[in-house]
């Protein structure tokens, strides 16, 4: 049975292998040798890379389907209507890319040139870049584990040649794994402006969506606020408002309040947004631009 | 950015008698991996008493994968059966509170980690990582290693006894926990997959990677059910496609697979689903429960039909 040393500093500090508790352990050499301490080179090079990035604002949700993708496509559409804001919409989610669908780009490919790949264009200012991109199928599927997801990420940050920008929006899977890890550990030399969290009404959604805040503050990301979607729904005949997520437990208000975030709007549910690819000038999605910018 | 090892002590680690075993990982350095510090004995096989497996996948988050899983969990338990739920969702464990069983605690006993029980019965027997979290709140912020062997250890050490159905909830997507999951079931032969969907193009697209990851793995589709199809105004009774109509029913047609039935939106359903309520037994009358009730008797169709599995 290997022991594991009871004060064991971490892989990456500078103790690391080189401790009095690392003795006897059995990754004391590696450890020693800094292999877990050497920075990615990486990093630097997506510092480099993201000198041309003015802002970069990351969408989470600890819950799946709660309209991260949906908010990512209306935001960055939001932005773009100023013809003299660069936009750009990178899609880090490996196994359910959404965002070319989305933004009506199904079937678009990605090329590459001399300075890098280039991002799928739906505006003049607004790139768009998902690994929906790179598939040649609607069927295929990306079943990688987490390793080579991250590769995928760092490949999206350091060779798509974005350009000037002035607003990156990054769209995420839901949870608190790989690829959240791997997006902060890559922009960490360059600096996330900061998060939008995305969530719905009901506790089921919350509990998920205060591990995320808490992910958030492990990391040191810091907090623009959070959207609240899907809050009520008005019936098309009858124009009554139902609740169909009912907020058992006062909703992403008494979140916010409880956390001190800011809550930036309330979306309610509109069926054209499930019927066509992208809803456009949704008056609750404006107000959530003028907040973000 | 944290560290690749927590330590001992770690915010992040569960409180369990772990200890750690290093596997480096892809030239990164050391990536602890837990494994139980009291080793568990080799016992016959702690799935070896259960006679079905169904896994709940989407390729979609948000699509109902849990509330299946709650609901079906439910709907069995009321046909007499002693069922299972292992949620091997890590970052988002929704069934203890979808179940009601919230702030449990899990114990060992001989044979490897007792499940938490909904009742004294003993009928629904329940597994996640949410009753290892010392807070509520805590975010579980693992890499892909951390939670494959996490995964490992509730497929093989999880005493559940006899059970009729063991349904596994999973979180979105084709990665870590689908490919362990799978491999770690592999050799228990399950019944097969349950694939969720909603009606909109934008789920069915990513249903339909998850159809390829089965057929990939060689894991057989018991049916597609479309979840959140429709809503009738409760003032009105006029019923809206809130999330487009079709997709599920289209989906399964395109991919060969039975296709099990629509579950309309229900707002008492999601009630139910936040207090922990039992939906199958105190709202017959509600939207949703002829849709759940059908699907439940097509998986037990689907579990005494002779054939793989």
């Amino acid at each position: 049975m290997e022991e594991v040393p009871q004060e064991c500093p971490g892989t990456g500090s500078a103790q690391a292998g080189r401790g009095a508790s690392c003795q006897g352990c059995p990754n004391q050499r590696l450890c020693a040798s800094g292999a877990g301490a050497a920075p990615d080179p990486a990093i630097e090079e997506i510092k480099e890379k993201m000198k041309t990035v003015k802002h970069k604002i990351l969408v989470l949700s600890g819950k799946g389907g709660v309209g991260k993708s949906t908010l990512s496509a209306h935001l960055a559409h939001g932005l773009a209507e100023d013809e003299n804001t660069q936009v750009a919409l990178l899609d880090i989610d490996i196994c359910g890319p959404s965002v070319p669908k989305i933004m009506g780009l199904e079937g678009e490919q990605v090329h590459q040139s001399g300075s890098g790949w280039s991002p799928v264009y739906v505006e003049d200012n607004l790139g768009v870049m998902s690994v929906g991109f790179l598939l040649s199928s609607p069927d295929d599927a990306v079943i990688w584990r987490g390793p080579r997801k991250n590769g995928m990420i760092k490949q999206f940050l350091r060779d798509v040649d974005w350009g000037e920008v002035d607003y990156l929006i990054v769209d995420t899977p839901p949870g608190t794994s790989d690829e959240h890890l791997s997006v902060v550990q890559y922009l960490s030399a360059a600096n996330i402006d900061g998060v939008v969290i995305v969530t719905t009404p009901q506790e089921v959604s919350l509990q998920d969506v205060r591990k995320e805040i808490n992910f958030c503050h492990k990391v040191k990301l810091p907090l623009i606020g959070v959207v609240e979607n899907m809050s009520s729904f008005v019936c098309p005949r009858c124009k009554k408002e139902s609740q169909i997520f009912p907020p058992t437990t006062g909703g992403a208000e008494a979140m916010c309040q409880d956390l001190q975030i800011p809550l930036l709007g309330r979306v309610p549910l509109d069926p054209q947004i499930g019927v066509r690819a992208f809803c456009h000038r949704h008056p609750s999605h404006e107000e959530e631009q003028r907040s973000t910018s | 950015m944290p560290a690749l090892c927590g330590g001992p002590r770690s915010q992040t680690t569960p409180r369990l008698p772990w200890t750690c075993s290093p596997r480096p990982i892809s030239g990164r350095g050391a990536c602890w991996v837990p494994v139980p510090t009291a080793p568990v004995p080799p016992a016959p096989g702690n799935l070896s008493g259960v006679r079905h497996i169904l896994l709940v996948l989407s390729g979609k988050g948000g699509v109902g994968k849990s509330t299946l899983c709650a609901q079906l969990a439910l709907a069995l338990r009321h046909e007499g059966k002693k069922v299972g739920v292992l949620d091997v969702d890590l970052c988002g464990p929704s069934v203890p509170r979808m179940l009601g069983a919230q702030g449990s605690a899990v114990h060992q006993c001989d044979s490897g980690w007792v499940p938490v029980y909904m009742d004294q019965e003993q009928s629904v027997a329940l597994m996640s990582v949410g009753f290892l979290l010392e807070k509520p709140d805590e975010a579980l912020v693992w890499r892909g290693p951390k939670k494959n062997a996490l995964i490992q250890q509730f497929v093989s050490d999880v005493a559940w006894g006899e059970l009729d159905f063991l349904v596994v909830d999973t979180p979105p997507g084709t990665s870590d926990e689908h490919l362990s999951v799978v491999e770690a079931l592999r050799s228990h032969q399950p019944l097969g997959a349950l694939l969720v969907t909603t009606p909109q193009a934008v789920a069915v697209g990513d249903v339909r990677r998850e159809l390829t990851f089965c057929r990939k793995t060689g894991l057989r589709v018991v049916g597609v059910v479309e979840n959140m199809s429709g809503f009738a105004c409760p003032h009105c009774s006029e019923c809206t496609n809130v999330f487009s109509t079709g997709g599920g029913e289209e989906l399964a047609r395109h991919a060969g697979v039975p296709f099990l039935g629509s579950v309309p939106l229900d707002p008492q359903l999601a009630r139910s689903l936040e207090e922990g309520g039992d939906f199958m037994r105190d709202f017959p009358g509600s939207p949703a429960y002829p849709a759940l009730a059908a699907i439940a008797r097509k998986i037990l169709d689907a579990a005494q039909a002779p054939g793989p599995g």
